[in-house]
């Protein structure tokens, strides 16, 4: 049996071992606590613990005056609501002065499972990449989480990292060494590359796994960091492989599909297949049986990957004419 | 200062703002003015802050909640030493850093970037609670006006501003009665804003806006109650001291034009305080 941890009890963690080293952390959130771990942090520094009441909107807000007046504060609710509700605090009061916020936000996506399409943020990475000074993470594993946080806490400025409530398979040890702006290859093949983020990076690995049994070479880079995106390696990437697709538990528009897009359209343009929530709403249901309906496994990641060497080769064979 | 030299530099500040938004040709005068005597007495007698160190740490801090009467809070850095007074007249000029609305990032004294509506009182009572944090005597200053009430996030601060006991957060309502559409009665009832605010567990204190001695005295006040913050309903002229402006929603965000500012100005210079 694989270990699986799930983002969201990383983070908790994490802010537990930063909380001893920076008296300057807090915490902040909006009676979510247990579902976002942050209930850990309470208990071993409850005057650094501040809960805000559901009222996201003031979660952003103070969590502005708290940086500052020279604070760290990590605010944490749901996805949807922290992007959502508290749009507008987070872009006026937090990202356009550059202040040291870091918004924590879990149950992201689909997997967020039986609460339904109300609760499951698909548009949070879109709307986020869209806003100036703003960091986007997006954590794959438990390791990867604890370093995400550890380098937002470090960096000075806003930060946004998207974590989730399912458990995820481990895919990296304490000798990863996670950094801004930075995408982690995973995995090299010649045909084509997938670029994933959060729990479909595990996807890629095992339909890499399988591919490769039947002689297809995939190369799996993780782009934890969303914005700033690596550019670097995704053109070197491209330029290695001539395809690409990329997988997100994420709307198809506006979220890493879109990143790597950008990057490939302006800099070396091969064929492309985005894999994500076809621009729809989730619903209530187990999160694997979601994640196999809205097409999000590593089956459906196979499948992109032999439409996408297809196009590759005929664009190979039109060269040659 | 005496309560007469804030008289006097609140008159100064009421030119500044008719010069700025007269030069700038847009602008907020009406909400401008109605704050003007208020924010003089913050920044000339109350407020404990230094120009030359605009972010000494123990400073006290002062968020414009309503962030479109940004004129009224430039001139008093201005007048206050924080930059050149010559700089006033290049509000809102591209590539200036007097930004339309206040701009931390930006402008020398600013502790905090506002103009939306409702996030100043979030930020300054997050302000309130470092300071607890951290055991220090500064005391947050934030001004709001009486249209922005109807914001949700202004309840929510106040609401957490008495849960976590801000005695250090002190909220000042300009409360001159209008707004863009018109009078907030019409527009959409805030009131009573004096029951509101005590039944969201804040001190409330009310006072003429306009009278330096009143509102010292609540300044004063505030600082006796301990365990809860406080709110300052002054209620205010918008538009004050320039006749033609006075009690007029229509001069919320109207520009005057070269002559109307002449007779403004020279109706301002005739006040001897």
């Amino acid at each position: 049996m694989v270990e699986k941890i799930a983002t969201r009890d990383a983070y908790g963690k994490a802010l537990v071992e930063l909380g001893a080293e920076n008296i300057n952390i807090v915490v902040l959130d909006a009676d979510l606590s247990k579902s976002t771990k942050t209930a850990d942090f309470a208990k071993k520094y409850p005057e650094r613990f501040f809960n805000m009441g559901i009222a996201e909107q003031n979660l952003m807000g103070f969590s502005a005056g708290l940086a500052a007046s020279g604070k760290i504060p990590f605010a944490s609710t749901f996805a949807v609501f922290a992007v959502g509700r508290a749009f507008e605090q987070v872009r006026n009061s937090i990202a356009y002065p550059k202040l040291n916020v870091k918004i924590a936000a879990t149950h992201a996506g689909i997997s967020v499972g039986e609460d339904g399409a109300s609760h499951q943020a698909i548009e949070d990475i879109a709307l986020m990449r869209a806003v100036p000074n703003m960091t986007v993470l997006v954590p794959s594993d438990a390791e990867e989480t604890r370093q995400i946080v550890r380098a937002a806490a470090e960096y000075k400025g806003p930060v946004y990292i998207r974590m989730g409530r399912l458990g995820v398979p481990v895919l990296y040890d304490d000798s990863y060494k996670f950094a801004i702006g930075k995408a982690s290859i995973l995995r090299e093949g010649r045909d084509v590359a997938v670029f994933a983020i959060g729990l479909m990076v595990a996807e890629a690995l095992t339909a890499a796994e399988i591919l490769s049994k039947k002689g297809i070479e995939v190369t799996v880079v993780n782009c934890a960091s969303v914005k700033p995106i690596d550019q670097e390696t995704i053109i070197k990437v491209l330029k290695k492989t001539g395809a690409a697709v990329t997988a997100e538990e994420h709307n198809v528009i506006g979220g890493l599909g879109s990143a790597v897009a950008e990057v490939l359209a302006e800099n070396y343009p091969v064929p492309l297949k985005r894999i994500g929530i076809n621009d729809t709403f989730g619903e209530s249901g187990k999160p694997a049986e979601l994640l196999e309906k809205y097409g999000l496994t590593s089956q459906h990641i196979i499948s992109a990957v032999k439409e996408i060497i297809k196009k590759k080769d005929r664009l190979l064979k039109m060269d040659k004419i | 200062m005496s309560a007469n030299d804030i008289r006097n530099m609140a008159n100064s500040i009421r030119q500044d703002i008719i010069e700025m938004i007269t030069a700038a040709k847009s602008g907020h005068p009406g909400g401008s003015l109605s704050s003007a005597d208020i924010v003089t007495a913050l920044y000339f007698g109350e407020m404990k802050i230094d120009p030359q160190r605009p972010d000494w740490e123990d400073r006290d801090r002062f968020v414009l909640s309503k962030g479109h009467a940004a004129p009224v809070l430039y001139a008093a850095l201005a007048e206050k030493g924080y930059f050149d007074r010559k700089e006033l007249v290049k509000l809102r000029q591209t590539g200036h850093f007097l930004q339309g609305h206040p701009d931390m990032k930006k402008i020398p004294g600013v502790d905090m970037s506002t103009g939306s509506l409702g996030q100043g009182i979030s930020a300054a009572a997050g302000m309130a609670l470092a300071g607890k944090l951290d055991n220090k005597s500064y005391r947050v200053y934030t001004l709001l006006g009486d249209g922005e009430m109807a914001e949700g996030l202004v309840w929510e601060a106040a609401m957490a501003s008495a849960h976590y006991k801000l005695d250090n957060l002190l909220a000042i309502l300009d409360n001159n009665g209008l707004q863009i559409d018109g009078p907030n009665e019409e527009v959409m009832n805030s009131g009573p804003l004096n029951k509101k605010w005590e039944a969201f567990g804040w001190n409330v204190i009310q006072i003429d806006g306009h009278n330096i001695e009143e509102i010292n005295k609540a300044f004063s006040e505030s600082k006796l109650v301990k365990g809860k913050p406080t709110i300052i309903i002054a209620k205010t002229v918008k538009g004050k001291g320039v006749s033609f402006m006075e009690n007029q929603a229509s001069w919320h965000g109207t520009a005057p034009s070269p002559e109307q500012a002449k007779n403004a100005l020279a109706e301002l210079k005739k006040v001897v305080c």
